[in-house]
Parts: structure tokens; sequence; C-alpha cells
């Protein structure tokens, strides 16, 4: 099982076609196209689907509400293009569509330089630097003292940040950094860290360097050395191909790229998946609970497949503790299923780590859509893992949103499977992160809360609500940031802003930023809104306005709000501007401001509105949450 | 597999790489004579045709390769080398 061979995408019926007949219609319809891409394709089969891909898009396909567009730039020291259509085919498998741009070969540096370069003209969201050693290093200097050798290497990591620096200045978005590719040869052998010049040695010392500088700039790493370590050099590096065309990565491994560099960008569009919804007999434990009973299982030490299942339980709950939401949906009486989590010595998953625990005999894609509805998360945020291929299937093709790894028979591979997908690629973790699980969980209990109660008001006053806010501070930042690029529905405006962005906005004098955080009788459930406001003139525009969809309905809003015109007011604003800018995914916050009192202002064609509110005339919201400042 | 059968199936990869399905090429067709052919996409039909029938092809027979019959010659002599070892 090799990355490059995307061996957890499902296998199409009769690929080739499916891809004649899409090739042969004008517009295929978007939504095909997905489904294609999301099937196992060959680099030939993935530059077949771009073709039609391009064919489709030029000819001005109609269904473009669809997506999303990115623009991706690739800054390459040797030649990539061999590696372009596998990224658009990747993000197509993501629902995005991405233009992209590659440099004359060796260009690069010149064209960070000029301000009316063409890549600059392209206007990027993205940057992609790739370099290779013999660009970096030339070659081997085995004479070199390890002072002068590790001056050498750091003096090629302040290039790479310098040249980071030069694209920073003229574009925001997101920056990705290819790791070296380890392709020199050792000249001493298994110590070759005892000669400080080779070429081999180090590469592997500026990667660890590069990622260093790379945290402290805002710029991602694109690890591919991870990937070679698992597939092997010689299936992503052809040297025939290096010397003929200077192509560093082979064609038969670039679907394979496209798809790594597509999962840190779509990590950081708040892409990546948040759920694993898992089956219960053989994948979670060997055996069926309803027939084998809890003595038949096979789990746990003692047979080699039962160690399977226990290490597979470790890396789930492993990602459940930084911030995955697990839940299950199993095909089985409840008690039955329940009854390994609560009795079974050798479960390593508890209860208490499933945030939503569907057994029932229902079909899945149902209980499915129910977790995704329970849990408050898109459908497309999901990742369903079952042993059995006909489940698999009827969840394919009923919601094709959610991702369905196609599992290994053997259950020792299961976490590989999971791992070699990149469903759940992060590029950091949070506090909040930590804390998600229990935070869905309680959730949950609190619409039992809201069940057992007959008025909303004495539901809402029983949860002794607390919304604690402050303006951004850097403890914060990250958060703010995640919070900003993923939050899709409960959005007005959907403003996306980097690291560098949030601290310009947080050094405005005049501007108002408030990060807030609700609390309850079933716990903290972190930060869950952000506000930015800009002063213009008298007024203060209200740039940004998002919360998170977990808290809706509990007034959060109005005591927002009320916090919103308290804090304009001090900062001398008289009025306050609000802005809803439609997009596919937030039409449930189109009458946001109506509800909080404001006055239509302007109302565009593309279903755009501005708002107007008074400060001073302003009555607060009579609501059973209490506002806090926070201290820290 | 004769070397009408690799014929076919060169015919074929090479089609779809230069995504012309009614391609029509015959021994003689050199790099140059078709529309599409550049040295990006001959990579790619080397590539292709190395995974397709499990053959390595060297530098310095790439660099040789005149047209489509000596590619569907090379391939034809490596499979039976294969087997032969």
């Amino acid at each position: 099982m090799r990355i490059i061979d995307s061996y957890w995408l499902a296998t199409a019926e009769d690929l080739g076609a499916e891809l004649r007949r899409i090739g042969a219609e004008k517009h295929p319809p978007w939504s095909d196209l997905v489904r294609l891409a999301n099937t196992r394709l060959d680099f030939v089969q993935t530059n077949r689907l771009d073709k039609i891909l391009q064919r489709s898009l030029q000819g001005g396909a109609t269904d473009s509400a669809a997506w999303r567009t990115l623009r991706l730039a690739v800054l390459s020291s040797s030649t990539a293009d061999q590696l372009i259509p596998a990224l658009r085919v990747a993000a197509l498998r993501r629902n995005l569509r991405l233009d992209t741009y590659t440099g004359d070969y060796g260009m690069y540096r010149q064209e960070l330089q000029d301000d009316e370069s063409t890549l600059f003209e392209f206007k990027p969201d993205i940057l992609l630097f790739a370099f290779d050693a013999a660009h970096l290093f030339g070659g081997d200097n085995p004479s070199l003292t390890r002072a002068e050798a590790d001056a050498f290497v750091e003096a090629a990591a302040q290039r790479i940040r310098g040249f980071w620096e030069l694209a920073r200045g003229r574009l925001a978005g997101q920056f990705l950094q290819q790791t070296v590719l380890p392709i020199s040869h050792p000249l001493l052998g298994m110590n070759e860290r005892r000669l400080p010049g080779s070429v081999a040695y180090m590469v592997d010392r500026l990667n660890w360097r590069m990622a260093e500088l790379a945290d402290d700039a805002g710029v991602d790493i694109l690890d591919l050395n991870r990937a070679i370590i698992r597939d092997g050099l010689t299936v992503w590096h052809d040297p025939v191909l290096w010397h003929r065309a200077k192509q560093e990565i082979s064609p038969m491994a670039a679907p394979a790229y496209g798809d790594l560099a597509m999962r840190l960008i779509a990590a950081q569009q708040g892409r990546s998946a948040k759920c694993l919804v898992l089956d219960l007999d053989n994948t979670l434990w060997g055996g069926v609970i309803g027939d084998d009973g809890l003595e038949g299982l096979r789990l746990g030490q003692g047979s080699a497949i039962g160690e399977a299942y226990v290490a597979f339980q470790n890396y789930v709950r492993a990602l459940a503790r930084r911030g995955v939401i697990l839940a299950v949906c199993s095909k089985n009486d409840e008690d039955n299923a329940r009854s390994p989590f609560e009795k079974h010595p050798e479960m390593v998953l508890k209860l208490d780590d499933i945030a939503c625990f569907v057994a029932n005999w229902s079909d899945k894609a149902g209980n499915i859509r129910h977790i995704a509805e329970r849990l408050n998360i898109g459908i497309d945020s999901l990742v369903f893992v079952d042993d059995n291929p006909f489940e698999r299937n009827i969840v394919r093709r009923e919601l094709p949103a959610v991702a369905v790894p196609e599992l290994p028979e053997d259950p020792a591979f299961y976490a590989q499977c999971i791992a070699d997908a990149g469903y759940f690629e992060a590029l950091r973790v949070t506090a909040e992160d930590f804390e998600r699980g229990g935070q869905y969980r309680a959730n949950i209990a609190r619409e039992d809360l809201r069940a057992s109660h007959t008025d909303l008001d004495g539901y809402l006053k029983s949860l002794n609500m607390e919304l604690r806010w402050q303006p951004f501070d850097r403890v914060g930042l990250q958060r703010i940031v995640q919070l900003i690029n993923k939050t899709n529905q409960f959005n007005l405006t959907t403003r996306r802003y980097t690291e560098a962005d949030v601290l310009a906005i947080m050094s405005t004098p005049g501007a108002l930023t408030l990060q807030l955080r609700l609390l309850d009788s079933f716990g903290d459930n972190g930060i869950i809104g952000i506000v930015i406001g800009k002063p213009v003139d008298q007024s203060i525009r209200l740039d940004t306005w998002l919360m998170s969809c977990r808290v809706l309905g509990r007034q959060v809003e109005e005591a927002t709000m009320n916090l919103v015109a308290a804090e304009a007011r001090k900062l001398g604003a008289a009025r306050l501007i609000g802005e809803y800018l439609p997009t596919k995914k937030n039409g449930m916050v189109r009458d946001h401001y109506q509800k909080l009192k404001f006055e239509i202002m302007e109302s565009k064609d593309d279903g755009a509105t501005v708002w107007g509110l008074g400060v001073l005339e302003y009555k607060p919201f009579d609501t059973f949450i209490s506002l806090t400042r926070s201290t820290s | 597999m004769n070397s009408d059968e690799i014929y076919a199936e060169v015919r074929t990869i090479i089609a779809e790489i230069l995504d012309q399905p009614d391609l029509q090429i015959s021994a003689d067709t050199k790099a140059d004579e078709v529309e599409g052919w550049d040295s990006f996409n001959h990579i790619n039909i080397v590539v292709a045709v190395e995974a397709h029938f499990g053959i390595k092809i060297n530098t310095a027979e790439i660099e040789e390769l005149r047209n489509v019959g000596e590619l569907v010659e090379l391939i034809e002599r490596k499979r039976k080398k294969q087997k032969a070892s």
C-alpha cells in the first residue's frame, strides 16, 4: 500500500468509459467531475480528467455557483508542470476550483523582486515554494569544516526565508514550503552526519531549520519526505527524468503530490474533515457482538488480530484527543453495541470518547445524516469507516459528500489507511481542539435537557450561561484565525484573514475586536464568536461577525449585540454599520441584522445588504446570559 | 503478447495522453509529426509505457527512439528479457 497509489479512494467501475462519456459533453455537471476526482486515478487518468475540467471551465461552465476558486502559484527551482493537473484534480476532489500559475523555469527570484511580474499580476491566494538540493547546495563539498557547513546550511535557510519575506510584502494568503527531497547520495553511509559537507547530511539539517523558520514566519511545510519514507524514493523520483527534464518528482507520483499539497490548502480553508464515524463489528473489534457475545470478540492481547484492533483503537483515540470528533454508526441492538464499551476489559475507546452513538437497524446513510445534524456539523466534514464494502458503497452513493475510505481487509492496516488518506490534516492544534470531543458531548446533553424542558426560557435559564469576552490577543490568535477561515454558515461576510491580517487589525486605532467564550452548567464551549469592527468616520463598520453553530438558539446573538453596542459607544461611535454578503452556505444569517433591530440601508442585486443602527438610542435585549470581561 | 498487441496498447496509451481518442499512428510515426506530442508529453508517454508494461527504459534508449515502431520493438525486447530472467 503506497501513498502514490491513493489506495483509500474507491475504484470507479469502467473509468475509461466514464472519462470518454464525460469528456464528450460540452458542460459535464460539476458534481460528476467531483465524483470522478474522488476515485482512484493514475497520472494519465488524472491528466485526462484535468483536461476535461479545463475544457469545461474555459467553455464557461454553467453551474459556477457550485465551487469556490483558489489561485495557486508554484515557484520551483525544478520542473513542476507535470504536477499541475494533479493539483487541480486534488482541488476538484475537495469541491474547489484551482487556477494555477507556474513561473518560467528558475525565474522565481526575478519574479519575486519585480512588482509588476506576471506572478503578482496573477494575484495568487497560495504560494508554493519548492527548491531542490542541487539548486541550493550545488554539489558535495567533503572538505568543509563543521562550522563552514553549518554556515552554509544557515545561509540557505535564510535565503529561503528571504523569499518568503519578499513575497509577504506583496501577498497575503497561505505560503507552502516543500521540504528538500533527499535525492543526493551519502558519501560515508550510515554515519553520514560525521561528514558535515555532504549534501545528503546538509539537506537533513536544512529541512529541520526551514521548519523552524517556517513556524515563525507563518509558512506551512509540505513534508513530502514523510510520504517518501512510506513509499520509497524510487517511486517518487526517477533519475532518468531528472537528467532529461529536471523533473524532481516523477509524473507517477503527481496524483499523490497533488493530494498532499491540497490537504494543506484545504486545512487552511477549513475544509478538513472533523468527525470520524465508526462502524463497530469487524471495524473496532473482530467478530460480531450480537452473535459472538463479549467473550467471543477478538480484541486485545493474545491474538495478532486482537492486537491489531487495539492498535487501531489507540490511533482513533489519539486522533480524538487532538480534536477529531468520534461517532459510532452500527447496525446492532443498542444495548449490544454499547456492551463492549462498558464491559470489555481490552476496549481502548470508552463511551466517553464517542460524541454521538447511533446503533439501530435503519440504513446507515440516514443514520449518518442524523449524526451530522445531531453534532451540528456539515455532512462534508464526516469520514465513515466501515469494513463492509456493501455499506461503504451505499453511503458513497447516498451521501457523496461523506469521505468513505476503501478500508484494507486486514485490520493491521486500518490506522495506516486513515493516516495516509489525510482526511484530518491540520495545521496546528489549539487548546480548543483538545477539548472538542467533550464539548460536542456536552452539546448533546444540552439538547436532551432542552427536550425535557417544556418552555425555552426555563431551559435557557437553567443553563446559567456566561459570555466571557475580551479583545483579540496573541494567546487567542490561532483560534481566532482558525474560526475566521473555517466558519461558513454563521458568517455574515465570510472574509478570510491570515495571522498577519489579524495582527494588522489588532493594531488599527479605534478598531473593535471581540473574542467570545460561552460557559454554561455543562462546561466551557470555548471561543464561539468573533466580531471585528473597523472605524469609518463616526461609525463602526462590522467587518466580520461570525459564530459557531454549536451555540445557536441560545440568545448569544442578542447578548453579543448588547456587548457590541456598549463597546462601540465606548469607542465614541454614533452608528454601527452591518453587512451581509451572501454565499452558498450562509443563508441562515440573511436576516441577522434585521433580527437585531438594524435598519436596512442598501440592498444589492447579488443579495448583499447593508444595515445601520444608532448606538446612542440602542436598547439592550433581555437575555439569560451574563456578560463578563475576561481578565486573562 | 505479440508486437501487434503491444502496438495496440501503445496506441491507446498515446491517444489517452494526447487526449485524441481517434489518433491514427503507424510504426513510422515520429513524435514531431503528431499534434501535441511535445517533450512534456513524451515523458508522460514513456512513464505510462513503463508502468503499463512493467519495464524501465534507460536514459540512452529514450534518446535513441525515432518512431513508434522502435518503441514497440523496445518494449517487446524488454519483456522477453524479463521473462527469460
